[in-house]
């Protein structure tokens, strides 16, 4: 039977034909889906970890255990679980052990483009790349025989074109593998000294192993048309259009990207005319061919940045482009926050405050674009506690600082920042806007939410008792629609010298689909105090401002800031 | 091989709309591909979804150029991607506007005569009125239906596998609702 599938699916459909009967992930774009569809399998377990370090550990424990395993994140959380990662790779497992990891190459939701072709080669781990979603299914299958067979985690790579691509899949059986039996062995699941230094050899051994083995397999495959033709090395979505733009090239397509298959390709760069590789981001497979001595040319050609095209080809091969339309120089219409959405009112406060706010992984992002202007800083998961405390302490205490984090977040990785700025004595204000989901990867739930990965009712971590147990005093709860109570709140938490915490409390407005008051606009006087929330839903008539009543949710954030009442709340 | 773009603004339903084309290609026993992208430009920023139907399909990416059709949900976005129809493609928008937020704060103005600009660069280009039929339907969220059903005519695509594809991909509590906003499309176009 064939199916249209997301990339996505198809990988958590491989993964339950291979009989994975643990999963643990971290949402996060354009990794998301897989957890997400590999739950709705009959006998399988699931579950969102409060971090990729945590979803990493507990697929090797259930692997060492003896189920097949999958952990899901994206490039940036293998950063979060690179620790377990390195290990892992020297414990071996007992079932096989996947790591799916989605790049980003043109940065479409991320905040940097890192490429984690670089943890395989650095980690010692044997890496797969998929070129769509069949293939995807496929590679997941082929990734577990390999982890059992070299008793070796193997990381499964996918970017977003790939990931977030749709193609014609065939379903097969689940493979019912079982459990295996546990044995206890602390030569090779306790990583001492005496026992690392033993198996570092075994991993050496392995890699050596793995680089002969992989030119053997089929995903590794030279496509010949022609000897007096170029050769292309590539893999990923890439292949896809190299297949395009050059159906008359000779093609090597790589299905392992680490080890690369180097004899395989030596011999292929023998029967072509001249070798290029096509690859995006860095030059990771380029320079493994040219240290082997092969010689090949690529980012000469490439850019280091953003995605390789059907156009980036055809220009680099110097083939002419599709006539085009002239384009159009339009106005940008870059994401904005929901209307109805909890966080604006927040970031007018904040803006308006003239306070320096170090920000972090969320939709709240968005508090950093014009007119709401609020956000200075956003790095990675958690940041916005620790670049508080050192705004602080930089300042010895004077700086105008606020950390503003989400609640999945602050789980993830924020809790640690708040400990430390407590038993370290900064004094920071902390906000935590708990609009009770993971928003921006698409409502995924999370310990404080009540429910699972199932949409089961689950345990909640209560975030005000959590606060209070990390040593806060000053802790208060305000509503977030309230501007005027989270400006009072925000006042008194600056001024104090304190450690103090304000949860802003709102659900996400897409979260409640029942039917909404509007606002209405009563003798308004163009006055522009509105305009300043940037909410979708407003915008500028002849004779005051017009609300559009398809987007409008009737929060009354607008009414909260309107100093003439000009606002009022309508229906329902 | 036929390409459609399908532009919009985050929440207008262009994954739907994708998701409709991808069971049509399956129905006809055509390979498909699609791509979109999640995330971030899902909260009201311009939004792209590819699709690809044909005998066997490579990259799931449209280029500039090549596209035989672009369904257009709102008239800014069809002025930002008309550059990826090819020659005689066919350019389908809903004529409602959207304003983008720096439009909203006045630090840019929404392009003025902007409809007429296209319709002189364009030969085939049509626009509609589709919000407002999908609101005549029933609900504005079936807008992207209605574009499909205009689809279905201009491009002379099948009625009956276009139909069936929409039942098959909407709830069922709103069948009856998106097969009206097919319908109306159809006729009106």
């Amino acid at each position: 039977m064939k199916e249209l599938m997301l990339t996505n699916q198809a990988i958590a459909r491989g993964a339950y034909e291979a009989g994975v009967k643990v999963l643990s992930a971290y949402p996060g774009t354009p990794s998301t889906e897989i957890a997400e569809n590999f739950v709705k399998h009959e006998g399988v377990y699931a579950e969102w970890a409060p971090n990729e370090k945590v979803a990493l550990e507990v697929a090797i424990g259930a692997a060492v255990a003896g189920a097949r395993a999958m952990s899901c994140m994206k490039h940036v959380g293998l950063n979060v679980a690179a620790d377990p990662l390195f290990t892992a790779a020297y414990t071996g497992i007992n079932a096989g052990l996947v790591i799916a990891v989605a790049d980003d190459p043109g940065m479409h939701s991320s905040q940097n483009e890192q490429d984690s072709r670089f943890y395989a080669r650095s980690a010692h781990i044997p890496m797969l790349e998929p070129s769509d979603a069949n293939e995807a299914k496929e590679f997941v299958k082929l990734a577990y025989e390999i982890s059992e067979k070299f008793d070796t985690p193997v990381l499964l790579r996918e970017t977003t074109r790939v990931a977030h691509s749709h193609g014609f899949v065939e379903l097969c059986e689940r493979n019912e593998v079982g459990v295996r039996p546990y044995e206890k062995n602390a030569a090779k699941y306790v990583m001492m000294p005496a026992n690392a230094i033993k198996r570092h050899v075994i991993v050496e051994q392995r890699d050596k192993a793995l680089c002969e083995y992989v030119c053997s397999l089929a995903c590794n495959r030279a496509e010949y048309t022609n000897e007096n033709e170029i050769g292309i090395v590539c893999s990923g979505v890439v292949y896809e259009y190299v297949k395009e733009v050059l159906p008359n090239a000779n093609v090597y397509k790589i299905g392992t990207v680490h080890p690369v298959p180097v004899p395989a390709i030596r011999e292929f760069a023998g029967k072509v005319k001249e070798l290029y590789v096509i690859e995006e981001l860095e030059p990771f497979i380029e320079d493994t061919l040219k240290a082997a001595g092969v010689a090949c040319k690529g980012k000469e050609l490439f850019s280091l940045q953003g995605e390789i095209s059907v156009p980036v080809i055809k220009a680099a091969f110097g083939l002419s482009a599709d006539e085009t339309l002239t384009m159009e120089k339009v106005p940008a219409r870059p994401p904005v926050m929901c209307a109805g959405c909890p966080h604006r009112g927040v970031f007018y406060v904040l803006n308006k405050l003239k306070l320096s706010v170090t920000g972090d992984i969320g939709c709240y992002t968005l508090g950093a674009v014009p007119p709401l202007s609020a956000v200075d800083t956003c790095v990675c998961m958690g940041a916005s506690v620790g670049m508080s405390h050192g705004f602080k302490k930089a300042t010895d205490g004077e700086a105008k600082c606020v950390a503003v984090i989400g609640d999945s977040t602050f789980l993830h990785s924020g809790v640690t920042g708040l400990i430390n700025a407590v038993y370290n004595q900064s004094g920071i204000t902390l906000m935590i806007l708990d609009n009770s989901t993971t928003g921006m990867t698409g409502h995924q739930q999370h310990p404080a939410t009540g429910k699972n990965l199932k949409g089961e009712p689950a345990p909640v971590v209560l975030l005000d008792e959590l606060v209070r147990a990390c040593g806060v005093k000053d802790l208060a709860i305000v509503d977030a629609y309230d501007v005027k109570a989270v400006e009072k709140a925000v006042k008194a938490a600056t001024a104090s010298k304190e450690v103090s915490v304000i949860i802003a409390q709102r659900p996400c407005a897409l979260l409640d689909k029942s039917p909404k008051p509007k606002m209405n606009v009563v003798n308004c006087r163009n006055c522009g105090v509105c305009m300043r929330i940037g909410c979708p839903a407003i915008s500028k008539g002849e004779n005051g401002i017009v609300i559009d009543p398809i987007q409008c949710t009737g929060c009354g954030v607008c009414a909260n800031v309107c100093p003439f009442g000009s606002l009022v709340k309508e229906g329902v | 091989m036929t390409n459609i773009l399908i532009a919009g603004v985050g929440g207008q339903g262009t994954l739907l709309a994708s998701r409709v084309l991808g069971r049509y290609a399956m129905i006809s026993g055509k390979d498909c591909k699609l791509s979109e992208i999640h995330g971030m430009s899902q909260r009201g920023g311009s939004v792209v979804t590819h699709v690809r139907i044909g005998d066997k399909i490579y990259s799931p990416v449209i280029w500039e150029g090549s596209a035989d059709v672009i369904l257009a949900f709102e008239t800014l976005e069809a002025a930002r991607v008309k550059h990826y129809l090819k020659k005689g493609g066919v350019l389908l928008v809903n004529s409602e506007k959207i304003l983008p937020m720096p439009c909203i704060t006045g630090a840019a103005e929404y392009p003025v005569g902007l409809q007429e600009k296209i319709q002189e660069t364009c030969e085939n280009v049509c626009f509609i009125k589709a919000q407002a039929w999908a609101l005549e339907a029933g609900s504005a969220k079936a807008t992207n239906i209605v574009m499909l059903g205009a689809l279905c005519k201009l491009c002379g695509l099948d009625k009956g596998v276009m139909a069936q594809a929409v039942a098959e991909c909407v709830p069922e509590k709103f069948r009856a609702l998106n097969l009206k906003a097919f319908e109306l499309g159809f006729e009106r176009v």
